[in-house]
């Protein structure tokens, strides 16, 4: 090999670690700070598991739930919200590809709109229904309204996938005896497998991280507080911010994460990279 | 089991799929529907199928009028030209969905599905998937599941064409011979008009949504009824010449500018005194001779067996099918024989055939 060569296929490596050494970078810290009494720049002034012990017990003293009811609800609301996406989505989207009913254009404009739509600017208005339907401050309340979010885009990336179906499969299984549901389950979605798992990925991170609406429409630090609200707590406005255990909460949010794209990362590689492909 | 349809139409608001098509099939014939792409052939087959809901006219199966029978109680088998196998299923679950569905007993879904797999010489890919096949062998497996529930009418929507030309022969072939030998009824869809002739007992040309002409193959050759039926059926296709035709001297004529043939007295009889009318002739009819009509030659293809000698006649061009052993030159001087009993004639305005009336 010339030296020519070695010096080409070296350039897209060199370049890659420079975009990526300040994200590395900031990994390192976040985990040897979760770890240290204090840092200077990327050095250490001393181990300690001090800023772990929010595991046990309350860290912010009685009356506050423990960290593990708040992974809890947050696994609810991530869990309860990637189930409820993917079940309706992949309807809708079955329904708004394949059936022609009366409003099938206007619905799929205002989906498209919806999910175009600024969230901030509904939250005053969410927050007027949610104290009415008596769902204000509750781990189901914050659920509903970010399945409600998400949907229009799940709707969305659904109906594509099915649009890529090709209607001789259905025909086929129609002519074959099926009935239209079981042609809509045993046909059409495991061959639209990745688009799902895509989705189910999208909806399950959205729903772990989302900060907003958990924020907006429950009280502090509470029962019913998710991950990303409870983490806020370390910098309150009275105590100086806690960096050790920001960080610490933060790397323990980040671990479900982290193992979810562990194992979806091949799928989702695909899924980027070419869409999704499912044979003829 | 007999087919007929009976002033069958489908329409999506203004654009129109099929238009009040007529016709019978017998128990046990085959039957293709010939058109160009577009002209309502797949619109008819899936209005068969169950799959379509006619906007007029009845479907009878039998002696029942099924338009709104579901797919699944036609009981019949249909290929696609996609092949439309199940992508996450292996062989042996493609071909044996359709027992499944009806719930036939374990034991024998097996063997069935390995009989009919056998028969398309397929038994030994049960466990494959529809990928790691070959698109010969996914057609087959396509057959195979169309045949599994041993179905009463087959459908075909052009299930060759995504295939080579050497597979497609022997794959027409393997179709005909089984379709015969199994004695069902079948509808065959293709715009090649060669998969038409081949292989059905009877051949409905579509045009636009209409049904153009029902006819046996030979019929279909030698005496088209419409100018379109002329001109699609047969290859290199129909030449067409505007002519006027008028006695002389006891003979007919067909003339026009730099253009005089002799015109056998049943053509001639039919087609004298009525104006300009269209002159239809085969490129294997007209033969280069020592006198006829004179031309020059603009281009000569070898198709192997013939040469395509393309002769413009004053304004006009026809093709020529000739032997190559006469050794054709472009711009070289020929003259034409156009005397053949097999002339055909069309009215302009109608594009009806003249000779062949309903
Ligand atoms: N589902 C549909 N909706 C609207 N128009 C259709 C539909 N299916 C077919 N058509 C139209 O009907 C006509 C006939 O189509 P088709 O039956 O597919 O033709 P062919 O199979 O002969 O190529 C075409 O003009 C086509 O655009
Ligand atoms: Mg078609």
């Amino acid at each position: 090999m010339t030296l020519r060569k070695r010096f080409g296929r070296a350039v897209p490596y060199v370049l890659l670690i420079i975009t990526v050494l300040p994200v590395i970078v900031g990994y390192f810290w976040l985990i040897l700070s979760s770890f240290s009494i204090s840092t200077e720049g990327l050095r250490s002034t001393g181990f300690t598991l001090s800023n772990w012990s929010f595991l046990r017990g309350s860290p912010f003293g009685r009356g506050y739930p423990s960290i593990w009811k708040v992974t809890l609800n947050t696994f609810v609301v991530a869990i309860g919200m990637t189930i409820a996406v993917i079940v309706v989505s992949s309807l809708a989207g079955y329904a708004l590809s394949r059936l022609n009913f009366p409003g099938r254009k206007s619905f799929l404009s205002l989906t498209l709109i919806l999910h175009a739509f600024p969230s901030v600017t509904l939250l005053i208005g969410i927050y007027f229904v949610l104290r009415t339907l008596k769902l204000y401050n509750t781990v189901l309340g914050v659920g509903l309204v970010m399945i409600g979010f998400e949907l229009p885009f799940g709707i969305w990336l659904m109906k594509g996938f099915f649009d890529n179906v090709s209607w001789d499969m259905e025909r086929a299984a129609m002519i074959d005896g099926a009935s239209r549901l079981r042609v809509w389950g045993e046909i059409i979605l495991p061959t639209i497998k990745p688009g799902i798992a895509a989705l189910a990925i999208f909806a399950f991170i959205s729903g772990w991280n989302a900060w907003l609406i958990p924020k907006t429409f429950t009280i502090g630090a509470g029962q019913q507080a998710t991950l990303s609200v409870y983490l806020e707590n370390f910098r309150g406005d009275t105590v100086a911010v806690q960096w050790g255990a920001v960080t610490a909460v933060g790397l323990f949010q980040l671990i479900p994460v982290a193992i979810f794209f562990i194992f979806t990362q091949d799928l989702l590689l695909s899924i980027y990279a070419g869409g999704a492909k499912g044979g003829t | 089991m007999k087919v007929k349809l009976e002033n069958l139409s489908k329409r999506w608001g203004k654009v129109v799929g099929a238009d009040h098509i007529n016709l019978d099939i017998n128990d046990g014939e085959f039957v293709a529907f010939l058109g160009p792409s577009g002209c309502g052939k797949t619109t008819t087959l899936l209005m068969v199928a169950g799959i379509y809901k006619p906007t007029e006219g009845n479907i009878w199966f039998d002696n029942q009028v099924v338009n709104y029978m579901t797919p699944k109680d036609r009981n019949i088998g249909m290929v696609f030209q996609s092949y439309a196998l199940y992508p996450h299923m292996n062989v042996f679950q493609n071909i044996s969905y359709p027992l499944k569905l009806k719930k036939v007993p374990k034991n024998d879904m097996r063997e069935r599905a390995q009989r009919v797999a056998d028969m398309m010489g397929i038994g030994h890919l049960m466990d494959r998937r529809p990928a790691q096949l070959s698109g010969g062998q996914q057609q087959r497996v396509a057959l195979g599941r169309a045949l599994v529930k041993e179905p009463q009418l087959l459908l075909f929507d052009e299930p060759l064409s995504n295939l080579d030309a050497r597979l497609r022969l022997s794959m027409r072939g393997e179709i005909k011979r089984l379709v015969i030998e199994l004695g069902i009824t079948a509808i065959y869809v293709t715009h090649d008009q060669v998969e038409a002739m081949t292989m059905a007992d009877r051949i409905a040309v579509m045009k636009e949504g209409k049904l153009q002409a029902y006819d046996p193959p030979d019929e279909l050759y030698d005496q088209p009824r419409t100018l379109f039926v002329a001109g699609f059926v047969g290859n290199p296709p129909m030449n067409f010449l505007e002519v006027e035709v008028s006695r002389k001297n006891g003979d007919y004529h067909a003339h026009r500018e730099k253009f005089d043939a002799i015109v056998p007295t049943e053509q001639g009889e039919k087609t004298a005194g009525k104006g300009n009318v269209i002159m239809g002739i085969r490129p294997e009819d007209i033969t280069i001779s020592d006198e006829g009509v004179g031309g020059e030659i603009y281009v000569v293809e070898p198709l192997g067996r013939d040469d395509l000698v393309t002769v413009q006649i004053g304004e006009a061009i026809v093709h020529v099918l000739a032997d190559p052993v006469l050794g054709l030159k472009m711009g070289q001087n020929v003259t034409l024989d156009f005397s053949t009993h097999k002339v055909q004639f069309f009215d302009p305005q109608t594009e009806k055939s003249l000779l062949w009336a309903e």
